[in-house]
């Protein structure tokens, strides 16, 4: 198994096989963005029914299903591949490390996300989809009629298995394949939000496990957990969902705190205004992120001193939370900030978070929070929160790192006109919503009455709604293009920071010819100021080893897509011969030996040895 | 000395040696961090079900503390012959370590055995199914899922013995058999609970 790494490999194979953290990163950005663009459309349907009083433009049970398919399409299939996305394209390279610590686990995690990506959007085809909200609360869940609700708990069990496999492997890969140097102290802070981001997978994606394993047995074995006339009880399902998702909506927003972190210091030519405070607010964020879970369940009747417990420790995490926006207005302070399109993302983020914020330390007094659940003042909220948030942390993200990846610069005036339409209209979308929940107008809801005084926010609402669609088009022309006709990207085209930029543009299969050694926080930027072209290596040039790709995550994952569609319609032969091929697989990978390749260090380009 | 020269054949721990074992070594223990969380969520099922016997048999009628403690003697057994398989592969001896890996299988395969008895016997005797009740539910699927457990890890130990039955320890394996081990392990943590949780105090709770 030597040298067959430099024989030409049929590029469709090698997209399927490929254990390479940078192809498995586009395969991750590129899936989320089809899925983002999915959601986006069922918005933009969502709106359009709700442009005009008494509408019915899709009628009543399509909106259900539009409903249930945007916010699960835009959580599980847009941001969390997106967020994985950036974390396996610039992770490994923030720390110098060659590669992720299970390069097999991260394919087979991309698949079987994947797979369940599929499974969940199958319902449009296949006679309805899910139709239960994006949270399946049962008894509506566990009495659906139809297959709908089948692809909603089978698709997500099948891609909550990648994502919690995905979060093993970075926790072990920043504890374990740290460049000589990097302390924990001296790591980025998108490594460090990778970090606790991948703690939360870990301690909150199980009990996802559990709550939609229950649904699809109550569904289709005919158990009675959620059956309160068998002395079932639904409220176990509200428990088990919200102690995954309250964590969750830490899981996506601190990548993005993570991203800001990243883009605000470089282009403010600053080093990041309290490094410490940020690491030790982020593990806050996602230790107190567990303690919360209830406040989604205010109205359930859990008592007052429930109530008021899990309300303290709601308000407690806006402590932290302003520990972090203080900190980076505090960076841009008296700092040379550049406005390039991934700093207006993050300087747009800021007012737009603060306002979600805000609302939520409002919807955190239960007593009022009886006045605005289940109104779009909670739509108003968590749109400010995961929009004004994780999206604005995806696009800053994007274009920062674009270079990076691919290797081309995207356009900046069109980035800018990307930036100020979609701006413009997610507060022209969400803005009027906290007055239409104010004013009494409830979520999930078809549509709403003439002569209300709800018009005109509404139609002021879907307008927004029509911007964010025109900018996200200009997004994908600016793609095109530059793919197309862009311009190269050199290795460090913002006069970064950290060590991704160290590297050439996009970075060769191995990253590093030598592994870096890490002189301090910002350790490309000590370099550059101590008069360094590249990092100082840390080792002499010497054979590289790379892991074996390999076909078993693809067909592990086909194997439970099978399995999963059979159960669905009951043919349990079939469901049982898809078992039977996963774990043929994983027999296969158990017994086959995988010692991986060496690339030899005299086929190493010369240019990663005397830089550029 | 036959036994020093094995000694020397490879590093001290040869599960953590390279940095594939100890990545494996630190993945998984983060992983049985995650399966804590599953069972715990599954307890937690299980202990607001247990008394929605919706009119059908209670714990108090249905269980037999004696078959339970007969199965729960077998699985406490199999996990001291996994520490002494771990011994024995931390001193490199591959028979011994092979040797108490057997035996380990075989005490899972009994223990599973007296617990397809024990379902068969509730369903058949009792007509305790998991649709009887939402007691029913829980109860089979909590220790059914303790019972697939036994069977992926019985499966997997055995798997590692055939595979490697003939060329002996190396840093390529050793971290398999090591993380096996700790898997075995936590499916025993796992069945104490069990034992405690659901059948002691499902006869006198």
């Amino acid at each position: 198994m030597s040298a067959h790494a430099q024989k030409k490999k049929n590029p469709i194979w090698d997209w399927l096989t490929t254990v390479d953290h940078k192809k498995i990163g586009i395969l991750y950005l590129a899936t989320g963005a089809f899925f983002f663009l999915l959601g986006g459309l069922e918005a933009i349907l969502i709106r359009i029914q709700l442009l005009y009083p008494e509408n019915n433009f899709v009628g009543a049970q399509t909106f259900n299903e539009l409903l249930t398919m945007h916010g699960t399409t835009m959580i599980f299939l847009a941001a969390m591949p997106l967020v994985f996305g950036f974390f396996n394209a610039i992770v490994p390279l923030q720390i110098g490390a060659r590669d992720v610590a299970f390069p097999f686990v991260n394919s087979l995690g991309y698949w079987l996300f994947t797979a369940g990506g599929i499974m969940l959007n199958l319902g449009w085809f296949l006679g309805g989809s899910p139709d239960a909200g994006w949270t399946g609360y049962a008894p509506l869940s566990t009495t659906s009629p139809g297959n709908g609700v089948d692809f909603y708990v089978l698709g997500l069990q099948i891609s909550g298995i990648g994502t919690l496999i995905g979060g093993i492997n970075f926790l072990v890969t920043i504890v374990n394949m740290r460049a000589p140097g990097m302390t924990f102290m001296r790591m980025p802070l998108f490594t460090w939000t990778t970090f606790i981001t991948s703690g939360l997978i870990l301690f909150a994606f199980p009990a996802l496990t559990i709550g939609l394993a229950l649904l699809m047995l109550d569904r289709l074995f005919g158990t009675q957990f959620f059956a309160a006339e068998a002395g079932g009880n639904p409220i176990i399902y509200e428990h088990l969902f919200w102690i995954f998702g309250h964590p969750e909506v830490y899981i996506l927003i601190l990548p993005a705190f993570g991203i800001f972190s990243e883009v605000i210091p470089v282009m403010a030519k600053k080093r990041l205004f309290g490094y410490s405070a940020m690491v030790f607010a982020t593990a806050l964020i996602g230790f107190l992120g567990f303690m919360v879970w209830v406040h989604h369940m205010f109205t359930v009747g859990l008592g007052p001193i429930a109530n008021s417990i899990f309300a303290v420790a709601t308000m407690l995490i806006a402590v932290p939370t302003g520990v972090k926006i203080f900190n980076w207005l505090f960076t841009m302070w008296g700092g040379k900030v550049v406005f390039t399109t991934a700093n207006l993302w993050a300087v747009g983020f800021i007012p737009s978070f603060v306002l979600g914020g805000m609302t939520g330390v409002m919807l955190s007094v239960p007593p009022a929070d009886y006045q605005y659940h289940d109104s779009y003042f909670v739509v108003a909220h968590f749109h400010y929160v995961i929009v004004g948030g994780v999206v604005f942390g995806l696009f800053a993200g994007m274009y920062y790192w674009w270079p990076k990846i691919f290797g081309r610069m995207l356009n900046e005036t069109l980035g800018k006109i990307h930036f100020w339409l979609f701006f413009i209209g997610f507060h022209l979308t969400f803005f009027p919503q906290h007055f239409l929940g104010l004013m009494g107008m409830p979520r999930r809801v078809y549509t709403y009455l003439s002569g209300q005084e709800l018009e005109t926010a509404n139609f002021v609402s879907s307008i927004g709604a029509f911007l964010m669609g025109v900018a996200t088009i200009v997004m994908l022309w600016n793609i095109i293009q530059t793919s197309v006709a862009g311009k190269k990207a050199s290795n460090d085209p913002w006069d970064a920071r950290t060590l991704e930029w160290a590297i050439s543009s996009p970075p060769p299969e191995y990253n590093f010819a030598q592994t870096p050694l890490v002189r301090g926080l910002d350790a490309f930027w000590l370099e550059k100021r101590a008069g360094n072209k590249t990092m100082t290596p840390a080792e002499p040039l010497d054979d590289i080893h790379m892991p074996d790709s390999s076909i078993l995550p693809f067909m592990m994952a086909v194997g439970l897509f099978i399995a999963a569609l059979s159960a669905i319609y009951s043919s349990w032969a079939i469901a049982i011969g898809g078992l039977v091929l996963t774990f043929a697989m994983m027999f296969l990978r158990s017994v086959i030996d995988y010692h991986g390749y060496h690339i030899h260090k005299e086929d190493l380009p010369s240019e990663g040895v005397d830089g550029k | 000395m036959r036994a020093e020269e094995t000694m020397n054949k490879l590093p001290a721990n040869p599960e953590r040696a390279t940095l594939e074992g100890k990545n494996k070594f630190l993945g998984f223990w983060f992983f049985l961090g995650g399966e804590t969380v599953l069972f715990a969520s599954l307890f937690g099922v299980y202990l607001g079900l247990r008394k929605a016997t919706n009119g059908g048999v209670t714990s108090q009628e249905l269980f037999e503390l004696p078959l339970v403690f007969i199965a729960t003697m077998l699985l406490l057994t199999s996990s001291l012959t996994a520490v002494f398989a771990t011994m024995s592969l931390k001193s490199q001896n591959f028979k011994a370590m092979i040797g108490w890996l057997v035996i380990t299988v075989i005490l899972g395969f009994s223990f599973l055995g007296l617990e397809i008895y024990e379902f068969n016997h509730y369903v058949h005797e009792y007509e305790h199914t998991i649709r009887s009740s939402a007691w029913g539910s829980a109860f089979y699927t909590l220790v059914g899922t303790h019972g697939a457990h036994v069977l992926f890890g019985v499966s997997w130990i055995t798997l590692l013995i055939v595979r490697n039955f003939g060329r002996g320890l190396n840093l390529y394996n050793a971290p398999k058999f090591y993380v096996a081990a700790l898997y075995w392990h936590f499916v025993d943590v796992v069945w104490v609970f069990i034992f405690t949780v659901v059948y002691l105090m499902g006869k006198v709770g």
